[in-house]
Formats: C-alpha cells, sequence, structure tokens
C-alpha cells in the first residue's frame, strides 16, 4: 500500500511548479489511513499514482468554472448540523434494506444480506479477501470514466473509501435494494464506493436515501450486462447542510437499460458527475434529476455533470434536468454526449431547464455535443425562465390560493424528469414528499 | 350583484389610459351583454374586475354582492364567486384538467367554510357536467387545455363555470372560434345556469349568440367607456349597421 505521508509530502514538495490543489491535496492525505491490503488494493494503489498526477482542481479548471472546489478540497468539512429526521421515503415498500451511519455499515440495523437472486456484501467486511467478483471493476470503471476530463475526486474516493456495497445480480431480485444513510457525528467526513453488477438477464432496483455526512464523497460504479436492467432512485434528505460530490461510472452492454432518478431538497453545495458508457448495441441509458433549491438556509449550489457516450448502434439516451431555484440559489448543467465513430442510429435526447422563482437566483447550462456518425439523431435543449404569470393567474381566478398554485406550477416543471421514474410506487413516494415540502414550505412564506 | 362606478384603469408600466370612466351594474338574474370595437377595452375590464396584475385603477370602484372587488386577491374574487371564462383560455402543461378542477372547487369551498367534495363525489360532478356538454372523459385526463382545439378549449371554460357554480359569470368571446353545434352548446351551459340568484355579463362581437343567449340589456363599449345602454335591439343594429352610426351618433 502506498504510504500516505510520504505522497502528502510528495504532494506539498512540488511547490515549485504547483498546481492550484496541491497544497489541498497535501492536506487530504495527510489525514487519511487507508485499509491494508485485501482485492482493492491494487485499485486504491493506482488510484495513488494517478491521483498524484492530476491533483486536485482548482478554480481555474474549465470542468470546474461554475462549481468553487474549495469546500470539497479542504481537508476536513465543517461541522453541520443534523437535521431532523422525518424521512419516510420508501419505507412502506418491500425491500432489502441497508443502513449506514457515518459512512460506516451498520449490521443490526440493516435486514438480512441475502436475497434470491443476489449477493450483497458490505466492502468493509469483503474487502480483506484477496479474490472477489468485484475486484475487476472496483476503481476500474472509475479509471476508465476520466474522460474526456479529470474527475479526481472520484479518484480520491477510490482510494480512500471506507465501506460501500458491493452488490451481484444474477436473477431478479423481487424486491428493491434500499441504502439507508444516517448521521451521528456533526463532522463526518464520509467516502463510499459502491460497486453493482448486473449478469446477462438480471435486474435490479437501488434506492438511497438518508444524509450521509457533513461532507459526502460516493462513487457508485454499475456494471448494466446483456439484456439487464438497472433501476436507481436517489433522494437525499432534504434540509440536511450536506456538502456532497458523487459519481456515476456506468458501462451498460447490449439490450440494457439503465435508468437513475435523483431528488434534491435543498442542503448546501453538490456537485453528481455521471459517466455513462453505453457499450453494447440497442442499449438504453436514462439519466435524470429534480431540484429543489430554496438558498433561505444559507448558500444553495447543485451542479450536475454529465458524460454519455455511445459507442455502438442503436442505443438511445435521454437526460432530463431540472432545477427550482430561489434566494439565491444556483444550478448548474454541463451535459456532454459523445456519439463514437460507428455508433449509427443513436438516438440522443437532453434538456436541462432552470425554473427561478426570484431574481436573485440563476441557473447555467452548458450543452455539449460531439459527433463522429453521421446516421444519428441528437437533440438538446435548455431553458431559463420564471414562473408563467399568465397560468398563475388562471389558477388563481379559479379559486387556487397563490401558494397552492406555485406548487402546482412547480410539480408540473419537475413532471418530466418524475416521469423517468419507472416505478409508480416509487414516483408516488417522491412525488408526495415534494409536495409536503413545497406545500410546507409556502405555507411557511405565507406566515413570514 | 355586479356594480362598477366611474372605473378608470391604465397600464401599470405605461402611461396609458385604458378604461376612461366604465359605469355598469348588473342585478342578479339578468344578463347584460357587451359589445364594442376591437380595442375598446372589454378584456381588459374582464381581467380588472377578476385581479389580473398588470393594470392600475386610477379611479373609481367595482363591487360584487357589496363586497369591493378591488381589495381582493384573485382567489377571494372566485370564491366569492366571479368567474370569468377568458378570450383566450391558458394551457398548463403538466397540470392535469381533473386535478385543477377539483384543487379549485374544494379551494373555493374551504374558504367560504364549506364541506370538501370527496374524490368519487367530485368525479360525478364532473362527469356529469361534461356529458352535457360533450367533452370525453379522455379530455379530462389531459393537461388543462393542452393539446385542446380552440373551441374544446371554450367548452372547457364553461365546464369548469359549471362545475365552480360562481354567481356572477363573465364570458369574454367565448362563441368566437365555436362551431355551430359547439355554439349551440355552450349556450345550453349558460341558459342551464340561469337563476334569479346568477347574473351574466357576456362579451361577445356577434348577435349569433345572442340568440341563444337573450339578454336583457345590451352596452356598447368604445374607447374605454360604456356608450350605449339599451335592449336586445341595440345587437340587432349593430349587427346590421356595425359601430360607425352608433359611434358617431355619441360623437
Ligand atoms: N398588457 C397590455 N399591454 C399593452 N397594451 C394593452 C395591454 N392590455 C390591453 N392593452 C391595450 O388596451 C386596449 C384594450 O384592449 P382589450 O384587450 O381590453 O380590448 P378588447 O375590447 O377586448 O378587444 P377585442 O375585441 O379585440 O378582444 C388595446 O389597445 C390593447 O392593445
Ligand atoms: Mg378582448
Amino acid at each position: 500500500m502506498a504510504d500516505t505521508a510520504v505522497l502528502a509530502a510528495q504532494a506539498a514538495a512540488s511547490a515549485d511548479k504547483a498546481r492550484p490543489g496541491d497544497a489541498a491535496l497535501a492536506a487530504r492525505l495527510d489525514v487519511l489511513t487507508l485499509p491494508e491490503g485485501g482485492f482493492t488494493r491494487a485499485a486504491r494503489e493506482d488510484a495513488a499514482q494517478r491521483l498524484q498526477a492530476m491533483g486536485l482542481p482548482g478554480p481555474r479548471d474549465e470542468y470546474w468554472r461554475y462549481t468553487d472546489p474549495a469546500l470539497f478540497n479542504a481537508a476536513r468539512p465543517e461541522a453541520a448540523e443534523i437535521a431532523g429526521d422525518s424521512s419516510t421515503l420508501f419505507t412502506e415498500i418491500e425491500r432489502l434494506n441497508l443502513v449506514f451511519v457515518d459512512g460506516r455499515f451498520d449490521a443490526a440495523a440493516s435486514d438480512k444480506l441475502e436475497g434470491e437472486g443476489v449477493e450483497i456484501e458490505n466492502l468493509a467486511s469483503a474487502e480483506g479477501r484477496a479474490d472477489h467478483w468485484a475486484a475487476g471493476l472496483y476503481g476500474r470503471l472509475e479509471a476508465a470514466g476520466q474522460q474526456p476530463v479529470k474527475r479526481p475526486f472520484a479518484v480520491l474516493n477510490t482510494l480512500t473509501a471506507s465501506d460501500g456495497v458491493l452488490i451481484r445480480v444474477t436473477g431478479r431480485i423481487g424486491r428493491p435494494v434500499h441504502i439507508t444513510y444516517h448521521r451521528s457525528a456533526v463532522d463526518a467526513d464520509v467516502s463510499l464506493h459502491h460497486v453493482v453488477k448486473l449478469e446477462e438477464g438480471a435486474e435490479l432496483t437501488l434506492l438511497e436515501t438518508g444524509a450521509i455526512g457533513a461532507r459526502s464523497n460516493v462513487v457508485l460504479e454499475v456494471e448494466v450486462g446483456k439484456g439487464a436492467r438497472f433501476h436507481h432512485v436517489s433522494a437525499k434528505r432534504a434540509n440536511d447542510p450536506k456538502l456532497g460530490i458523487g459519481h456515476i461510472f456506468a458501462r451498460v452492454e447490449s439490450e440494457a437499460l439503465f435508468k437513475s432518478f435523483a431528488l434534491t431538497v435543498n442542503g448546501r453545495m453538490m456537485r453528481n458527475e455521471a459517466v455513462i458508457d453505453i457499450a453494447g448495441d440497442d442499449a438504453i441509458a436514462h439519466i435524470a434529476a429534480a431540484v429543489l433549491g430554496d438558498g433561505d438556509t444559507g448558500r444553495f449550489h447543485h451542479d450536475d455533470t454529465v458524460f454519455i457516450i455511445h459507442g455502438a448502434e442503436r442505443c438511445e439516451s435521454r437526460q432530463v434536468f431540472k432545477k427550482v431555484l430561489k434566494n439565491s440559489a444556483e444550478g448548474v448543467f454541463q451535459g456532454k454526449i459523445l456519439v463514437k465513430p460507428g455508433a449509427q442510429k443513436t438516438d440522443g435526447y437532453q434538456i436541462s431547464q432552470g425554473l427561478l422563482l426570484d431574481e436573485g437566483s440563476q441557473f447555467l447550462a452548458k450543452p455539449e455535443l460531439e459527433i463522429y456518425a453521421d446516421d444519428v439523431k441528437c437533440s438538446h435543449g435548455s431553458t431559463t425562465g420564471a414562473l408563467d404569470e399568465t397560468a398563475l393567474f388562471y389558477l388563481r381566478s379559479r379559486g387556487v390560493p397563490k401558494e397552492r398554485a406555485i406548487v402546482l406550477l412547480v410539480l408540473s416543471f419537475l413532471a418530466d424528469a418524475l416521469e423517468e421514474i419507472e416505478d409508480e410506487r416509487l414516483r408516488d413516494d417522491i412525488l408526495g414528499r415534494l409536495e409536503d415540502w413545497l406545500t410546507q414550505r409556502a405555507g411557511n412564506q405565507g406566515k413570514a | 350583484m355586479l356594480e362598477i362606478k366611474n372605473l378608470h384603469v391604465k397600464l401599470e408600466d405605461e402611461d396609458k389610459q385604458i378604461l376612461k370612466g366604465v359605469d355598469l351594474t348588473v342585478p342578479a338574474g339578468e344578463v347584460h351583454a357587451i359589445m364594442g370595437p376591437n380595442g375598446s377595452g372589454k378584456s381588459t375590464l374582464s381581467y380588472v374586475l377578476s385581479g389580473r396584475d398588470g393594470y392600475e385603477v386610477t379611479d373609481g370602484a367595482a363591487r360584487l354582492g357589496g363586497q369591493d372587488l378591488l381589495e381582493m386577491e384573485p382567489e377571494q374574487r372566485a370564491s366569492a364567486g366571479l368567474f370569468l371564462a377568458f378570450q383566450y383560455p391558458v394551457e398548463i402543461p403538466g397540470v392535469g384538467n381533473l386535478t385543477f378542477l377539483r384543487t379549485a372547487a374544494n379551494a373555493q369551498r374551504k374558504a367560504r367554510g364549506e364541506p370538501e367534495l370527496s374524490a368519487a363525489d367530485f368525479l360525478k360532478l364532473i362527469r356529469e357536467k361534461a356529458k352535457t356538454l360533450k367533452i370525453d372523459s379522455e379530455m379530462l385526463k389531459r393537461s388543462v387545455n393542452v393539446g385542446f382545439s380552440g373551441g374544446e378549449k371554450k367548452r372547457n371554460e364553461i365546464l369548469q363555470m359549471a362545475v365552480l357554480e360562481p354567481r356572477m359569470c363573465i364570458l369574454d368571446e367565448t362563441d368566437s372560434g365555436l362551431d355551430v353545434d359547439a355554439m349551440r352548446l355552450v349556450a345550453d351551459g349558460v341558459n342551464a345556469l340561469r337563476s334569479p340568484d346568477r347574473a351574466f355579463l357576456v362579451i361577445t362581437h356577434y348577435q349569433r349568440l345572442l340568440d341563444h343567449i337573450r339578454p336583457d340589456v345590451v352596452h356598447i363599449m368604445a374607447n374605454g367607456r360604456i356608450v350605449r345602454t339599451g335592449g336586445p335591439e341595440l345587437a340587432l343594429e349593430v349587427e346590421q349597421n356595425g359601430y360607425g352610426d352608433l359611434l358617431a351618433e355619441v360623437g
């Protein structure tokens, strides 16, 4: 295992050609303790080398143009108050629940790690083994996803992750696997690394809810085998003053389906990156997010940065990102579709929209298309706008109170993103949660 | 029911006076029609009465059943029994017609201290009303006015009116864009709602609608004022001679 003290010293020593993130990196590595050996060892060592070479991002990095990496770079997170836990999302649904507290798997609070057609372990318990099915994926999809730009925080995660889940699905597991996060320490700095592998024809729904840490860095690596179907719905806890960076690295094989939806309701600063490599013919990959940011609890900044690679024929990709912003909240979307030579009959779609509920908020979008095949259909669109005053008046003229009318219009703005959740029970649960939150907010405002 | 006195209205952001002293009283149980050239201020009057932003009342008053309308929020006016069938009904993608109408109906009931309708009762009510207006249930499931034809939108306005049962109904050119049969349906819808406790103000350009909905009084609006008031024969006069002679008379 690479000695982190040495790494830190090296990072600090290259002062003459110092890169912006070097001091930050040295400080991060300085406080690091790495697990001993195991099947992740090679990947972690490789990550150490790569991170050394690329450094952490600085404010001048093009890829970090709209989001300041300083808080992610810092050696320690600031303590962040723990929001009351009223989360009841998905609890009515028959599921396999896995609990993490401050980034550690809590076996006692979790369901038994067993089910028909599925192998589940937590990383910390499994990684002592030298041989493991996840050895071929841990840090490998992440490394393959270091394009078209460097994603140092994902590398840092591969290097430092303390725990996570490893799921291998061979059949159709009848119930979703639900990862529930809890916080107990106000300053927990959490690094989790999940690896999911769906074998040919397998099916899995993965749910994530809760609050991970004062600062979190989560990587999810997913391989969706031929004809397999993967559904992912994540909804981090509302109002938690979180600072989070997340990466999804997916490889989607032929005729497979990948669908990921994320809900964010307030928080502080979040950046979600996704690299989806559509590697087999006739595959489908959708990624969507609904974000509600009200800067009233402090600064709100939310960045989605997506890279979709079409490397095969007749594949479909769809990106739907909707952000509702208020009180100087900032929303960012950077989305790129790459269609490689030979990826004929690609159908790529991307929409990003910001709904600004006041003048101080802003939505920044940077859509990109890079196409090297001639028989493809790709479209992208981005809009930023305020609430439709005419629609608002129409609703009010029928007797719908203003606050309620705004809730209806916000929900209608988000509808296309929510539509990306296939399972109706999950969608209704999310919708109910959103509606409650918006209504409660509207009520508070009415009183203010 | 509706009393408008010396109403002066200008645009909020522009120095443009649109209503220049409108006087109009519509007693309960009556149907009044307003006709008048394009741009004379008919829609503006209906918007100001229902509380749309963008206008500034510089003088005058408007009361509904004795209550000061101009002091109220749009939703309060609706709960007080005012309804405007829009000249251009608004499309609201993502909000279902049924959800919209049920939210509106129950919000009004709540504001008036009446019990809310259960989902089942509401569905029964709306199905029955939709049937008489020949609006099929598939349309009810769609987003508000999205993908509706011009005529369907107008019928949807009348459906809302039938469900909400307001006491003061303003119809702004509900007849324009309707085919002959749809016009008859709309007129039947309005006639079915006529009652001693309810009043109508029907804005129209054509005598045809007034053949079906017999007005008690016809007003002519021009240049931000009511310039003539008379019986149904006034509408016939407009139909035959246009506004030229009428306005020349007024000077
Ligand atoms: N928001 C606005 N901005 C600018 N001008 C306006 C606005 N609202 C109304 N007007 C102007 O006020 C005048 C009256 O308009 P209004 O729509 O009330 O007329 P109308 O009598 O309903 O006409 P029509 O018969 O064509 O429907 C017109 O000159 C119109 O251009
Ligand atoms: Mg008009």
